[in-house]
């Protein structure tokens, strides 16, 4: 389960966790902007990128190998597209368009691995994203395991009953099934709301105090786009 | 002592016309643990959605000296704290510790104060080295406590569980006992696990279509009710 | 879908970041007037729903099945604006957690499923939706919102300069058309089913609206996409239609004219004049979704 060990990642205690959010926020946009920007000869710059990433996840003290792994989940669909773009007589844009996906998912990977929850979302507020969509997406990760487990047991309770051996019986079960989880679902947050109130909710969500920059989280910012810098030069 | 609850003739009619209520009195007094039992429709569960103004019937109800109305909502449900039955539907931050502070924020504590409210609760139910997981991660028995530290963290003199041991299994359903048993709070248990509300009630009260159809000593309600199904 | 990062050109992901960011606030804070914090799990809970429904198969014809995508229906019983937030806090989920998706590629990701798609779902039902048509119109706005969101990325693909050669875009129109018919028809399946069991959970639209309208709101998406298609696969082709038609010399108000004039004008190297002409088709698309968006707004709360 992923996304178990993504959580126990963030976890950790390593320099790169206790990074302030904002700081390593800010330091994957700049890894992703150098990385975008680089077109002519990608090979060398594109190897150094990659040395880059895999020193973060040493120092932040995560398996690169599993980290690695996680990140290729991106490769089927950009091997298509790549492979497209071999075809039409492009091969050395294929490769490179292929490596610059797998950059970009390790980078984004590293940055979740070692930000857990809260802090990621404190940290996207802080740089001016709307609250309100912060708690939605926080909603949405939170109860997304929840009913898709629901909807599994829903699908296997269907097929135990048949629903899969008439042609058009699979299809108006899976409707029914995706109607009876949307309902449920609507209940549920009923439910989630009325517990809310009962703890005195009264329409705002408060926070906890926010988190302060230190020399360290300058630093580690100042690095990252010093190294980037050199690379993309 | 009075009474930390006092239900007069408690009403209710749902929107479709359903009678869930039909005229409920009910006292619960400083200390004591009672179970509530009843069929499934009987209204125990409608009468706990009024015990903190998440309904309004007709009648009066008073949680600790104050009427459950308009101004006092916000001292009254700090007052009762309800632990709803399906622990997923109340742990909704991403983390243990910013669950069990969502109460004490919304009562206007400082941030720092609600943290540490948060971890003493935490500590109460024996699950501060959690305080940082996401609750996903959690068993069903440790998902439980956290509700109940969550409740605990806004210091309420009232403790309502809404059938507190479905989805625990026997091991979990048992310390859950020591820990409610360690608890100060007056107490009101809806359940159908007899044994459970045994080991921790000694007054009970049973619900029939809307009304309380008998309160008393724990082992003489099961007994009486015991042919119409407990 | 989700287009990785990596594949856009830098002036699209950048044009598309730049422009969507504004457009982002602007469904957030309609969707917060709307729902309030209060609502908060309602929008949550539905966008857990359609991250696990997409994972249920829907059997079509022995070896293939579908899966809902969603954005129409949550169009259909949150309203759009919601639907938009739902759709974005998805997206970016599934590009951080589950790396489907690129990070700098949102801006476009965002654009075609949870802005153009959004729009182009629920469209039919808003106009449609309250008569007799009403079955046809949820159809219609499964298939609209999975067209539109492919004809927008192919086309951002396109104006990047991936080379398509025409079987290869042949092919993916063909999936295309097939998974936007399966998501009318599954959209329109689970509605019929989530009605049956609680009215209340639909947001209806009211009845009696101006069909004209609701048809030219259509076209227009629909000819701005194709236009946009059009553009990235063949600028130079814009710029002769622009003057057979001889539009340049004319000095009629005519959208095509300024493309023409800036593709002649100062734009020197060969992608810019690509890039210039994509761009300014998005941008159109773009206008007419925000258009559209301020048009359905005033009429629901009217």
């Amino acid at each position: 389960m992923h996304h178990v060990v993504l959580e126990r990642w963030s976890r950790g205690t390593s320099l790169l966790h206790r990074r302030d959010a904002r700081v390593k926020i800010l330091s994957l946009l700049i890894f992703l902007i150098a990385v975008a920007t680089t077109h002519r000869d990608f090979e060398l710059p594109g190897l150094l990128y990659f040395a880059v990433l895999v020193g973060g996840m040493i120092a932040a003290r995560l398996p690169v190998i599993g980290m690695l792994r996680r990140a290729a989940i991106v490769l089927p669909f950009s091997l298509t597209l790549a492979a497209i773009t071999w075809i039409s007589g492009e091969p050395r844009r294929a490769a490179m368009v292929v490596e610059k996906s797998f950059l970009s998912a390790s980078a984004a990977l590293l940055l979740v691995a070692t930000t857990p929850l809260p802090q990621l979302l404190r940290g996207l507020e802080m740089l001016g994203t709307p609250r309100f969509l912060l708690m939605v997406a926080q909603f949405v990760y939170r109860y997304l395991f929840v009913i898709a487990e629901q909807a599994h047991r829903m699908r296997l309770a269907a097929l135990c009953r048949g629903g899969r051996f008439r042609p058009k019986g699979g299809f108006r079960s899976a409707a029914g099934t995706l109607g009876v989880l949307f309902a449920r679902s609507y209940e549920r947050a009923d439910r989630i709301h009325r517990s809310m109130i009962s703890r005195g909710f009264e329409g705002h969500f408060n926070l906890l105090s926010r988190p302060s920059l230190v020399w360290a989280d300058a630093g580690f910012l100042f690095l990252t786009a010093a190294l980037v810098a050199v690379i993309r030069v | 002592m009075s009474p930390v609850i006092i239900a007069r003739n408690l009403h209710y009619k749902y929107e479709d016309g359903t009678v869930a209520l039909a005229g409920v009195d009910f006292d619960l007094f400083p200390g004591e643990t009672v179970a509530v039992f009843g069929g499934n429709g009987s209204g125990k569960t409608t009468f706990v959605l009024h015990l903190n103004g998440l309904l309004e019937g007709q009648g009066t109800i008073e949680v600790c000296g104050l009427p459950v109305r308009g101004e006092t909502l916000k001292q009254v449900r700090q007052k009762i704290g309800i632990v709803f039955q399906d622990p997923d539907d109340q742990l909704f931050m991403p983390s243990v510790l910013e669950d069990v502070a969502f109460g004490p924020l919304n009562l206007g504590t400082p941030p720092d104060q609600a943290v540490e409210r948060a971890r003493i609760a935490l500590d109460q139910v024996g699950m501060l080295e959690h305080q940082h997981k996401a609750p996903y991660h959690l068993s069903a028995g440790e998902k439980k406590r956290v509700a109940i530290a969550g409740v605990l963290a806004m210091d309420p003199e009232v403790l309502v569980l809404d059938e507190p041991t479905t989805f625990l299994d026997p091991p979990g359903q048992r310390s859950l006992t020591v820990l409610l048993r360690g608890l100060p709070q007056s107490k009101l248990i809806v359940t159908h696990d007899v044994e459970f509300a045994r080991s921790l009630s000694k007054r009970a009260v049973f619900f029939e279509k809307g009304r309380i159809a008998g309160d008393g000593p724990t082992d003489r309600i099961i007994e009486q009710f015991r042919w119409i199904g407990l | 879908m989700h287009i990785p990062d990596g594949f856009l050109s830098t002036p699209v992901w950048v044009a598309l970041d730049v422009a969507v960011a504004p457009a982002a606030g602007y469904i957030v804070r309609r969707a917060q007037r709307e729902f309030e914090e209060r609502k908060l799990p309602l929008l949550g809970v539905m966008g857990a729903f359609v991250f696990a429904a997409q994972m249920i198969n829907f059997p079509v014809g022995g070896a293939t099945s579908g899966h809902l995508v969603g954005s129409a229906l949550l169009s259909f019983t949150l309203g759009p604006a919601a639907a938009g937030v739902v759709m974005i806090a998805i997206l970016a989920i599934q590009a951080l957690v589950f790396q489907d998706g690129g990070i700098l590629a949102l801006g476009a990701n965002v654009f075609n499923l949870a802005i153009a798609g959004v729009i182009a779902g629920y469209l039919p039902f808003h106009f449609w939706g309250a008569g007799r048509a009403r079955k046809a119109a949820i159809f219609m706005g499964g298939v609209f919102s999975v067209l539109v969101a492919a004809l927008m990325a192919v086309s951002e693909l396109l104006l990047s300069g991936i080379a398509m050669p025409g079987a290869v875009l042949g092919v993916s129109f063909g999936l295309f058309t097939v998974s936007a018919l399966l998501e009318g028809a599954i959209t329109l399946a689970v509605f019929q089913a989530v009605e049956t069991l609680n009215p209340n959970f639909i947001k209806q639209p009211k009845a009696g609206r101006r069909i004209g309208l609701g048809l030219i709101a259509l076209a227009a998406v629909a000819l701005a996409g194709v236009g946009v298609l059009f553009a990235s696969t063949n600028p130079d082709a814009l710029q002769r239609l622009a003057d057979t038609l001889g539009i340049a010399s004319k000095s009629k108000p005519f959208l095509d004219a300024p493309l023409a004039e800036y593709q002649a004008g100062f734009l020197q190297s060969a992608w810019l004049r690509k890039a210039g002409a994509g761009l300014m088709g998005i941008a159109l698309i773009y206008g007419a979704c925000a258009l559209l968006g301020r048009m359905v707004g005033r009429q629901r709360s009217a």
